[in-house]
């Protein structure tokens, strides 16, 4: 793998829960993000799946520096920002931009879009001299596909898809290295999302971007991502390749949710094996013990409630099946029927 | 509370008492496959500042007790405004039906008079919505909400519509029904509350079951669940149900036909093995290449490209035509109609129909 640009280890954050008006004090936290580590490569994509309350968006809220982490480093090329403050981060922000998941209100509704995707060019005045500013806005315009005429439009003047591509336009200004898209195509029409995601796309070789692709939809993940992470109530359960959690899953929650994913065939929809997990994800602020998937896993057994497993390579496994996985009784089953 | 229960015991009474006792006559004398429900060459518009808009322009379909007819189109495609017609709950003004009929057991419900409409609503015909918090009464308990039915329309006691409740708890397998019948829904999650929408929608046993965008707002292992739920009680009382969605991995997993439907008309029918196996309309086709699979990496994505059009300026000719890759000086110009669709050989096939001028270039070329 080619050197991490985006390094995170055992990264932390917990809401404190307090309890009083006036000596407040804490009886608990909700554990949202529970040590977390993974790397990003120069032009990767890596995926980031799970169900909600699971701590995905957080996870990308820490890494924009837009909450403060409890404990653990987020480093970018080598520096720790969770540390940085002032100008600092001011710097490494310009290199980190998100695109977030609803464009119907993620855009100012009294701006221009002109405004809009412009306005990263006055906390960052070096990256766009004043002059070039409405050429440099134009050019963004262009390349998200959208007229460049349409500058001095408001966002109520164009469709979910357009207002999606004005969210990218505004995250690509700075030329950032990388870009963390939260849910960026899960609020539009079927037919819109695949031009939105050819966009992402062609953007990533276009300027060599590495993105961070926080989804629920598990089709998508696969289809843009080259490796993929599954969280759990604020872990990591399973990382590898895309193919690596696709096709050879060794987790049983991975394995419960690609089973459960509605396949668009309805060919041997009988036959197609199903895990139906029973019950809801727990609470966050009060996790089971040991594994936190054991509440709902058929495979649970004492030593799961007991002993906290690793995200770690299980050692009984090779070829495709050897990727990282925390659970104790890791095996491979093909759920999707990939062969 | 007697003021509530007053008029609705004498519905009870009335055309009521009848209609409880007929529905298990008639659904036993009921030729398997005669349609429950027919929507005929529904017409609907909007009059908004900017002018009329039209939702609706022409629908008909059909469903039969035991089937499940999915109604697929994206966002303003007047899925979810024919459904609000079916059930009498669409909202008029703004809204205007101008044209067409719905016909439940061959009666028109859109002829009927309030009454005997509100006889029909929820008793025959029940609807499961989308967002359960929103469609759940916040501020009372859930075993009221359901106990509420019983009440309203067939005049029981409070304690005994309490006992429905937790029945009804039970048979959507909501954990520890008992305890939690005087829970308020905020106290429940997601999938839980779904549970509860759809034990709402059974109390009565109606006939069909309209489910709009049933499992849109849950997560995947959910979603599972749910369907997994709704497919059992629909078989158990051999529900008709029409279910609305954009989802079409939803669809391929548990319809039996399919009707899609684009900027207010349906462009193509079908049993729902041959959709997805053949497409006998560009926008379908399009449609099913443009999503990602599950099982394969795969390369680019094909996308539709531009679009869905504006329902205040439809374009002429097919609604489509501005996006489709196929289209010709006559996909500007004339409609096309929902002809039946055939085979390589000329014979028929059954269920199949598309709107679209070169369905045959589509389905065979």
């Amino acid at each position: 793998m080619a050197e991490p640009i985006l390094e995170v280890k055992e990264l932390v954050k917990h809401y404190p829960l307090t309890q009083g008006i006036v000596f407040k004090r804490q009886v608990g936290a909700v554990r949202a993000v529970d040590g977390v580590s993974f790397e990003l490569a120069k032009g990767e994509t890596l995926g980031i799946v799970g169900e909600s309350g699971c701590g995905k968006s957080t996870l990308a809220k820490v890494l924009m520096n837009l909450e403060k982490a409890t404990s653990g480093q987020v480093l970018f090329k080598g520096e720790d920002i969770t540390r940085l403050s002032g100008a600092g981060l001011k710097a490494v922000r310009r290199n980190i931009q998100m695109v977030f998941q609803d464009p119907y209100t993620s855009l100012n509704p009294r701006m221009t879009v002109g405004d809009i995707i412009g306005e990263p060019f006055e906390i960052h005045p070096e990256v766009a001299p004043k002059g070039d500013r409405r050429k440099a806005v134009q050019d963004l315009l262009d390349v998200v596909g959208l007229n460049p005429e349409y500058i001095n439009r408001y966002p109520h003047q164009f469709s979910g898809g357009q207002r999606q591509r004005i969210g990218i336009a505004r995250g690509l200004a700075l030329k950032p290295e990388i870009i963390i898209c939260d849910e960026p195509v899960s609020a539009l029409d079927v037919s819109v999302q695949a031009q939105v995601i050819n966009l992402l796309e062609q953007l990533q070789n276009d300027f060599q971007l590495s993105y961070m692709f926080i989804a629920h939809d598990l089709s998508i993940v696969r289809h843009i991502s080259d490796r993929v992470g599954v969280m759990y109530l604020g872990t990591m359960v399973e990382i590898g390749t895309e193919e690596e959690i696709y096709s050879h899953p060794t987790h049983p929650y991975t394995q419960a949710l690609l089973s459960a994913v509605p396949v668009p065939d309805p060919t041997g929809r009988e036959q197609r094996e199903r895990i139906l997990l029973s019950g809801d994800i727990p609470s966050p602020a009060n996790p089971p013990s040991g594994c936190r998937f054991r509440t709902r896993c058929w495979k649970a057994e004492e030593r799961c409630s007991t002993e906290v497993p690793l995200l770690a390579v299980p050692a009984a496994l090779s070829g495709a099946a050897a990727h990282e996985s925390a659970c104790h009784f890791a095996e491979v089953r093909d759920v999707i029927g990939t062969g | 509370m007697t003021d509530m229960t007053q008029p609705a015991k004498k519905d009870g009474t009335g055309a009521g008492r009848g209609a409880v006792e007929v529905p298990a006559a008639r659904r036993e004398s009921l030729v398997p496959g005669t349609p429950l429900l027919e929507v005929d060459d529904l017409h609907i518009e909007f009059h908004t500042r900017d002018g009329v808009a039209k939702a609706v322009n022409g629908v008909s379909y059909s469903v039969s007790a035991g089937e499940t007819l999915a109604v697929l189109g994206e966002s303003g495609s007047g899925k979810s405004v024919t459904a609000q017609a079916i059930m009498g709950i669409l909202d008029m003004p703004p809204g205007r039906i101008t044209a067409g009929s719905v016909r439940f057991r061959g009666e028109d419900l859109l002829t009927m008079t309030p009454r005997a409409r509100r006889a029909v609503r929820g008793r025959k015909i029940a609807m499961i919505f989308q967002d359960a918090l929103s469609s759940l009464n916040p501020v009372l308990s859930v075993g009221y909400q359901l106990g509420e039915m019983f009440r309203v329309h067939e005049g029981a006691g409070r304690k005994e519509a309490r006992e429905k409740a937790v029945e009804l708890m039970e048979r959507v397998r909501i954990p520890a029904a008992r305890q939690r019948v005087d829970d308020y829904p905020h106290q429940f999650s997601g999938g839980m509350r779904q549970r509860i929408m759809i034990a709402m929608a059974l109390a009565l046993q109606p006939d069909l079951i309209i489910a709009d965008e049933p499992t849109t707002a849950l997560d995947v292992t959910v979603q599972a669940q749910v369907m997994d739920l709704l497919a059992e009680l629909q078989a158990e009382f051999n529900m008709g149900l029409i279910l609305i969605t954009h989802d079409l991995g939803v669809v391929a997993d548990v319809a039996d036909k399919i009707a899609v439907m684009y900027a207010g008309r349906i462009v193509e029918t079908a049993p729902v093995h041959e959709l997805y196996a053949r497409p006998a309309h560009p926008y379908t086709r399009g449609l099913l290449n443009s999503i990602p699979r599950l099982d394969q990496k795969g390369q680019s994505l094909y996308a539709i490209q531009g679009l869905p059009p504006s329902l205040l300026r439809i374009p002429d000719g097919c609604a489509f035509n501005p996006r489709c890759d196929r289209a010709q000086d006559v996909c500007r110009t004339e409609l096309p109609r929902l002809v039946p669709v055939l085979d390589a050989q000329g014979a028929d096939l059954p269920g199949r129909r598309s709107a679209c001028h070169f369905w045959k270039e589509t389905l065979h070329g």
